[in-house]
């Protein structure tokens, strides 16, 4: 297992301060539910950061952590989906949620196949409504530039959640060590062009 | 010159500079958490310069009583007074000075101010280091208490009385304290056994110590929440705790499902920063 150096400690603690930040200036204009699920899911990133940090990255060999990561990307865009599409949110909700429970029984309960199946259909879902709805929405003229930032972020989370959910599987697209290299800072980019892009949406 | 270098290092090792910057933290977020004009920066530093001395103080007078116990502990046997680098005399007039012009600053400041703080440091040095620490596992209570005081103590100064608000921030502190000791008492247990010091583990076993850290390290958190409801932190410094109180607790909650000595110390780890961040965050709402 290749060890944390410290300019690893260094994007992830920044990823954490970031994570931090956005949960108390929170997403100006937006419902209580979409607030809630904003700070769910960068709640997960600090965490995950502090314990990445003080763990090592022994803890992405955790079960618990495919089941717990994917709380970011459905979190997020069910919260996009409630901001700007709002017709769609309950029905995007139980998706999300009946993906993520999807996702937790196939973990204990399926083959590796499907297990993997499973996460990447709903990991790809989740990060095409972070890319696509804001790209469409800046397309329309219904968003400023910034939310391109978010669609960008979607992009990273979305490599970044099917690079660690193959790795869990036993079947890594890349290398164990060029995932674990490039994880803090994929991390600290995606985080920052979440929280600049909502912050000028 | 280069003595003095040298001096001064090992001056600082005896104040345990991370213990007491976390304990001085815990003072001035209290303080802090009174929100101005009550505070000014004027008293905030004469409140940063009082508990420095004597939390410093009081640390290098008990690293001079306990000096015949750090000599048996492979951790603590090259720490200045067992290695001799600095004698016990020095080190004696170094902590009666810098104990007695804590206590006088923080006396000059405010009679209540001054009274918590010499409080704080007669259980450290009299109750808990020359009277318990060697006879009961019982002692780290007090050990914790005294660790609360410099958080009551500031919340003191900034209201000038004891209220709920400063006993809720003293009693988290006191909680945090446990879960620092117990986990240094499972994971140097040889040492411990070495210098005849009773500990919980060895009196009780390590489940029944793991246990006690979680119930601690949730305690803790459940009372600087309380705190922080009370002092009524801003909706986003809330929400904030809220998620760095969630992962104590998960952490809290997977150290008693599947106890490991790394899952136990992670837990100790995360308490503490938890504990840094959530005075920061008392503090931040000053500003």
């Amino acid at each position: 297992m290749r060890r944390m150096t410290l300019w690893d400690r260094v994007g992830l603690l920044a990823t954490g301060l970031l994570a931090a930040y956005q949960i108390v200036v929170g997403v100006e204009g937006t419902s209580q539910l979409a607030t809630w699920l904003y700070t769910l899911a960068f709640g997960v990133l600090l965490i995950a950061g502090l314990l990445l940090i003080i763990f090592g990255f022994e803890v992405l060999d955790s079960s618990l952590v495919v089941i717990v990561a994917a709380l970011i990307p459905l979190s997020l865009s069910v919260a996009l989906v409630f901001d700007h599409a709002p017709a769609l949110g309950i029905g995007y909700a139980i998706f999300a949620l009946l993906g993520l429970l999807a996702i937790a029984l196939t973990r204990y309960a399926a083959t590796k196949t499907i297990a993997t199946m499973t996460l990447a259909f709903v990991h790809a879902v989740a990060a095409l409504v972070i890319v696509g709805l804001p790209l469409v929405l800046v397309a329309r003229g219904n968003a400023e530039w910034g939310l391109v930032l978010v669609a960008i972020g979607g992009a990273l989370i979305g490599i970044g959640g099917l690079l660690l959910a193959f790795l869990k599987t036993g079947k890594p697209l890349v290398s164990r060590d060029v995932i674990l290299t490039i994880l803090p800072a994929l991390l600290l980019v995606m985080t920052a062009a979440f929280v600049i892009g909502l912050a000028i949406r | 010159m280069a003595d003095i270098k040298t001096r001064l290092r090992a001056y600082w090792t005896l104040i345990k500079s991370l213990q007491t910057g976390l304990l001085l933290i815990t003072g001035l977020a209290a303080y802090l958490s009174a929100r101005c004009p009550v505070t000014t920066w004027e008293t905030l530093l004469a409140v940063a310069g009082s508990l420095f001395l004597a939390i410093s103080g009081s640390t290098v007078l008990n690293m001079v009583y306990d000096r015949d116990i750090d000599a048996k502990m492979q951790r603590a046997c090259h720490r200045p007074l067992p290695s001799g680098r600095v004698t016990v005399r020095e080190a004696l007039i170094l902590g009666l000075t810098l104990s007695i012009a804590g206590v006088g600053w923080a006396l000059w400041l405010s009679p209540l101010y001054g009274a918590v703080v010499f409080a704080g440091l007669f259980c450290d040095v009299v109750v808990y280091t020359i009277w318990l620490k060697r006879r009961t596992p019982y002692s780290i209570i007090l050990g914790g208490l005294s660790g609360g005081m410099p958080a009551l103590a500031g919340r003191a100064l900034a209201v000038n009385e004891i209220d709920a608000i400063g006993l809720l921030l003293a009693l988290a502190v006191l909680l945090w304290i446990p879960t620092h000791i117990m986990t240094y008492n499972i994971k140097y247990a040889d040492d411990y056994r070495r210098a005849r010091v009773p500990t919980f583990p060895a009196a009780y076993g390590i489940r029944a110590t793991r246990a006690i850290i979680t119930l601690s390290s949730v305690g803790a958190a459940i009372a600087v929440t309380l705190a922080a409801l009370n002092v009524g932190m801003d909706w986003g410094y809330l929400r904030l705790l809220g998620v760095l109180t969630g992962g104590l607790l998960v952490l809290a909650i997977a150290s008693m499902w599947r106890p490991s000595e790394r899952l136990n110390f992670g837990l100790f780890k995360y308490a503490s920063v938890y504990m840094l961040s959530s005075m920061l965050l008392l503090a931040a709402r000053a500003f």
